[in-house]
């Protein structure tokens, strides 16, 4: 029985001292292997007597599980330290970049269109366009401006043939939705427009957005809530300080020329805003009753009201751009930061 | 239109701050552009003269001067400036004087001697950037009087920016009657009184054009002194309306269009040969004009001619040979009204701007016309001396005033706000406008100054204008009715630009006009659409397409040394026949495929890494690329794009001989596709999908290096071959046991059925079939 107490001791100990799986096998040979000490020690059990049989075999079969409960054990710490050195040896530097393409971005003329057309599309204004060579007509007679008219002089037009010319502004989209659809009216037409100016200040290609609300009781008191409201929505600054001034477009009377809040200075009067506190965002007014003659629509049931504003001089002012050209650059440098 | 706040308060004196003033002109309608002190701030400066001038004694350049500032005792000025000489007459800032620049006068030793004050230059008083010495004022100007307060520098100058509705705004007397209008108070209008003529001696006018020349008044003024000198104070109203002084019949005439706003002519009598004609020019007639410039006539231009020859231009400009000079005693005064029709764009084509045409252009007050001939003869015989003689007036038809209704509820519906009858008969006063009223409804007469009014819209905007449009509240949207249809077989350009994004390109916007050059060598488009007016000859022709663009950006990149460059563009490009149309999406990739990273040996990007962006747009749609030549390709690395048969766009390698050109040093990759090719999708079907697993087979082949993969892909995905479910190149080959000339693909060939799993003998069977596809296009099996 001493033996019994023994040879688990003995298992236990030398279990616990080897670390190699291959060398448990071994020793685990030892006790449990066809000549194994407890294989041994039951073969002899029947040298006992039969009384004495049971209890020995008994004993002999409690030590054979403690000795195999023990080289489980001792087997599934080995299996675990030695997947832990595995992993231990597989860790990464997690610290390294991520490999393969990197994203591209958006222009932030782009990325303003978005923002506006998505504003106007929630008030379920949709998008139109037109040509960007349009015919004098559409550029200019539809649009309330015959020729020689001095508001002519005002846009410094680029020619391409004696009819033709590079639109001037978004408004003659205006003329071909109308022509082609029926009141009520709600779009936008965001586009490039072209004017032979450039300088600091001017690019001879820049982009409009011309909106355009027709309906039966559309009003001035709307025009001001609608574009007020897209101001603090653009700016996403519900305080922002709006102001309409009479103006003058000969296809919008009355006329409004919409400033807002310096958004730099908060109005208190700086270089961006010619220390004036307001900066001049967008021209506007009710639709000249002869424009919607020219498009047949009947002027005296439809009212309508009709903005362009310029998206350079939103970009800038949103995104604290300060020269106008970076934007036609092409240089990533500039480009990137609006990714 | 630029004028003296102080001239303005002359007519009419609100009680406002200058501020407030500008304020509420630009609220208006009227902006004002700029307002500006007329001197900076300075005090203590007096008119003074110089009684004596002492070299001083230790200083060779300076000199001691006694001064007279108007008090008993002369004053000891040290002056530094080599034109002080005695009896001139100079600003003295006094001490304790503060000059701009926060500059203190006190007394002060110079050289040892003791010195009271400073004589001071116009730079020192900050009027003028340049150094002339000492301000030299006029032999009259009272000794002893404030500087400020004898020329009259606490002023302000007010800048309109004058929309070109408003032409009635473009004199003194008409911002003052808006003023009234606006800010209410007395109009302290101009009386004009006819002159008494002396003679009864007229030039004989007759009018050729008479829808052209409405309204022609005309007088004779004999014996004038045109060499005297124009009072300061007209000076002063014009130097501070932006008009320099010429003689003072000049002055005179283009004082009264400041005033009144109506543009006057003087000829010198002694010139005219007979009477006076308003006529179109004749073809080819020549005429030189006031600023020098010769020129010819045009038959739609409107000319003031005398019996021998034009004069000048009728409300534009006068001519030079017929101009009053110093030297002229005997004047023809002109005063007329000319129709905006016959004057507009005749000014800009000749590429002059006059006051003169820029009023007529617009419309001027034909109801002033013979009282502002009164009020300029009137100034001509005070100022010049002389004797007028009778005005000869030819009339004809003037432009209609047409009674505009105004009906109380159209203000409602077009406003948004509601003003009663009484209320819209307070404004109408305020704006001096003849009308009646009948009920609710309003017949408006328009005065002759306004020309901007003629429907009832025009009147809406006026009272608008005059209630303040801040008055008028803002309307918060409310939406109501239909959703905003959302087609979804239309794809959004947006989801388009997202896949360019993703797949690292970076977008661009590039002009839309080029050098022609750029269209000839990358487009092989010599018949661009051309500007007749091009910024520059680097902006010349509009593109046909967006490449040229995209190369200048790489350019641009390039200099400020990027070297990987992937960039795309949407936007128009053009053709001239017939001035098509059409927006086209492009890319252009330069450098490394993947960034610089650690992990990855850096490749170039090449022609199949464009050609999988390029699926990617275009997925789940399937393209065609066929090799054809384009001019700005490699002509072995090009390809047209087709899509369902129809070509669609352009991939291909930057041409070497460009690279060379642009002096790119590796290779770029381009592609360009019509972006309505890509907008269109259709709406997902799903179909049932199989439970059984699908087999693999790979079929791997020889060809000749002219075979191309497609042409083996579309024989076997032509054939219908039973249960192939996909089919795909993943392999090519060439080199060792390939053979010269040769290459080897692997295909990879999917096998399903949606209704049981497939045996040996179904698989082997369909293989076969495509084996002997393959062999059939010119393929050698590989075992």
């Amino acid at each position: 029985m001493q033996e019994l107490e023994k040879i688990l001791d003995e298992a236990l100990q030398q279990f616990a001292a080897i670390d190699q799986a291959a060398e448990l096998e071994q020793v685990k040979a030892r006790y449990l292997g066809k000549e194994g000490r407890l294989t041994l020690l039951l073969k002899g059990l029947g040298k006992l007597s039969a009384e004495e049989r049971p209890a020995a075999g008994v004993r002999i079969n409690q030590v054979k599980q403690g000795v195999e409960s023990a080289l489980q054990q001792r087997r599934e710490a080995l299996q675990y330290s030695q997947l832990q050195l595995k992993l231990k040896a597989e860790a990464l530097d997690v610290t390294l970049p991520g490999r393969g393409l990197s994203c591209g971005g958006l222009h932030p003329i782009t990325r303003t269109l978005e923002r506006i057309e998505n504003l106007f599309h929630s008030l379920g204004f949709t998008v139109a366009s037109g040509p960007e060579i349009e015919s004098d007509f559409y550029n200019f007679t539809a649009l309330n401006i015959p020729e020689n008219h001095p508001a002519r002089a005002m846009h410094d037009t680029f020619y391409v043939d004696r009819k033709h010319v590079l639109r001037t502004h978004t408004s003659p989209v205006q003329i071909r939705y109308m022509e082609n659809n029926a009141p009520p009216l709600k779009i936008i037409a965001p586009g490039r427009v072209y004017r032979c100016d450039s300088d600091v200040t001017h690019s001879p290609m820049f982009h409009q957005v011309e909106g355009l609300w027709i309906d039966e009781d559309v009003n001035f008191s709307m025009l001001k809530g609608v574009l007020s409201n897209f101001m603090q929505c653009f700016f996403e600054r519900d305080d922002l300080q709006v102001r309409f001034r009479p103006s003058f477009f000969p296809f919008t009377e009355p006329s409004a020329e919409m400033d807002i809040q310096c958004v730099q200075c908060n109005g208190k009067g700086c270089r961006v805003c010619s220390r004036t506190g307001w900066l001049e965002v967008l021209g506007s007014g009710m639709v000249h009753p002869n424009v919607l003659q020219h498009v047949n629509i009947d002027n005296e049931k439809y009212l309508g009201f009709a903005f362009g504003l310029g998206v350079e001089r939103l970009a800038m002012l949103r995104y604290g751009v300060a020269d106008l050209r970076l934007f036609y650059e092409g240089d990533l440098q500039f480009l990137k930061q609006f990714n | 239109m630029k004028f003296s706040e102080k001239w303005l308060r002359s007519w009419i004196n609100p009680e406002l701050s200058s501020h407030a003033l500008a304020h509420s002109l630009t609220m208006a309608g009227l902006e004002v552009e700029a307002l500006e002190a007329v001197a900076p701030a300075f005090n203590n400066v007096v008119v003074a003269e110089v009684l004596e001038v002492i070299k001083h004694p230790d200083a060779d350049r300076l000199s001691v001067c006694h001064v007279n500032v108007g008090e008993a005792v002369s004053l000891n000025i040290v002056c530094g400036a080599p034109n002080v000489a005695v009896g001139m007459k100079v600003p003295c800032a006094r001490i304790g004087a503060v000059l701009p620049g926060e500059f203190v006068i006190k007394q002060a030793k110079v050289r040892n001697v003791d010195s009271f004050g400073m004589l001071c230059s116009a730079k020192e008083l900050g009027l003028t950037e340049e150094i002339q010495g000492l301000w030299s004022l006029p032999g009259d100007a009272p000794v002893g009087v404030g500087l400020r307060e004898y020329l009259e520098l606490n002023d302000m100058l007010f800048t309109l920016k004058l929309t070109p509705n408003r032409s009635d705004c473009l004199s003194m007397a008409g911002v003052a009657r808006e003023v009234a209008a606006i800010a209410g108070g007395a109009l302290n209008a101009l009386q004009v009184d006819p002159v008494q003529s002396s003679f009864a001696e007229t030039v004989t006018v007759s009018i050729d054009a008479p829808e052209a020349c409405r309204l022609y008044c005309g007088r004779i003024v004999r014996g004038v002194n045109s060499a005297v000198a124009t009072p300061s104070w007209m000076m002063r109203r014009l130097e501070r309306g932006g008009l320099r002084s010429i003689n003072a019949a000049v002055d005179i005439t283009n004082y009264v269009m400041l005033e009144l706003g109506q543009p006057l002519h003087a000829f010198d009598l002694a010139k005219l040969a007979g009477g006076i004609t308003v006529r179109y020019a004749r073809t080819d007639e020549e005429l030189v004009l006031l600023n020098g410039q010769n020129i010819i006539l045009q038959d739609d231009m409107l000319v003031v001619a005398d019996d021998r020859q034009s004069l000048a231009l009728a409300g534009i400009m006068g001519g030079i040979a017929s101009s009053v000079e110093t030297a002229t005693s005997d004047i023809f005064l002109e005063s007329a009204f000319f129709a905006p029709d016959a004057i507009v764009g005749k000014a800009r084509r000749l590429n002059i701007s006059t006051d003169s045409s820029y009023r007529f252009e617009r419309g001027v007050d034909f109801a002033a016309t013979r009282m502002a001939l009164e009020r300029a003869t009137q100034l001509l015989l005070e100022i010049c001396g002389g004797q007028a003689g009778a005005i000869s007036e030819v009339c004809g038809q003037l432009p209609a005033r047409n009674e505009i209704m105004l009906r109380t509820s159209r203000v409602k519906r077009v406003l948004g706000i509601v003003l009663g009858a009484a209320e819209i008969t307070a404004l109408l006063q305020r704006l001096q406008f003849k009308f009646e009223q009948q009920g609710d409804d309003f017949y408006v007469t328009p005065p002759s100054y306004r020309f901007d009014l003629s429907l009832e819209v025009d009147l809406i905007e006026e009272i608008a204008r005059l209630v303040g449009y801040d008055t008028i509240p803002a309307q918060p949207p409310q939406v109501v009715g239909m959703m905003v249809p959302q087609t979804e077989t239309q794809r959004p350009v947006s989801r388009l630009c997202q896949i360019m994004v993703a797949r690292d390109y970076q977008e661009t916007i590039n002009y839309a006009f080029l050098e022609a050059e750029v269209e000839r060598d990358l487009c092989a488009n010599a018949t661009p659409v051309t500007l007749k007016n091009p910024i520059s000859s680097q902006l010349a022709v509009m593109r046909s397409s967006l490449l040229g663009g995209l190369i200048g950006a790489l350019c641009i990149n390039l200099v400020r040394k990027q070297s990987r460059v992937r960039l795309f563009e949407i936007g128009m490009c053009f053709t001239r026949e017939g001035y098509t149309q059409r927006e086209q999406l492009a890319g252009l990739c330069y450098g490394t495929q993947l960034p610089e990273q650690w992990g990855e040996a850096a490749r170039s990007v090449d022609f199949y890494d464009v050609k999988a962006d390029i699926e990617a747009l275009f997925a789940p749609a399937l393209l065609n690329f066929v090799a054809r030549p384009h001019p700005a390709s490699h002509p072995g690395r090009s390809a047209q794009i087709l899509l369902h048969e129809r070509a669609v766009g352009w991939i291909g390698e930057l041409h070497p001989k460009w690279l060379q050109q642009y002096e790119i040093p590796r290779v770029v990759v381009w592609f360009e596709v019509e972006l309505n090719a890509l907008l269109s999708g259709d709406v997902p079907h799903a179909s049932e999908i199989s439970k059984f697993l699908p087999v693999r087979r790979d079929l791997a082949v020889i060809v000749d290096e002219s075979v191309t993969a497609q042409s083996l892909l579309d024989a076997m995905l032509g054939s219908n071959t039973p249960y192939v479910v996909e089919l795909a190149l993943f392999d090519q080959y060439r080199g060792e046991g390939v053979g010269d000339g040769k290459k080897s693909l692997a295909f990879r060939v999917l096998l399903q059925d949606t209704k049981k799993t497939l045996i040996d003998s179904e698989i082997e069977l369909s293989i076969a079939r495509l084996a002997e596809i393959l062999q059939q296009n010119g393929a050698q099996l590989r075992i």
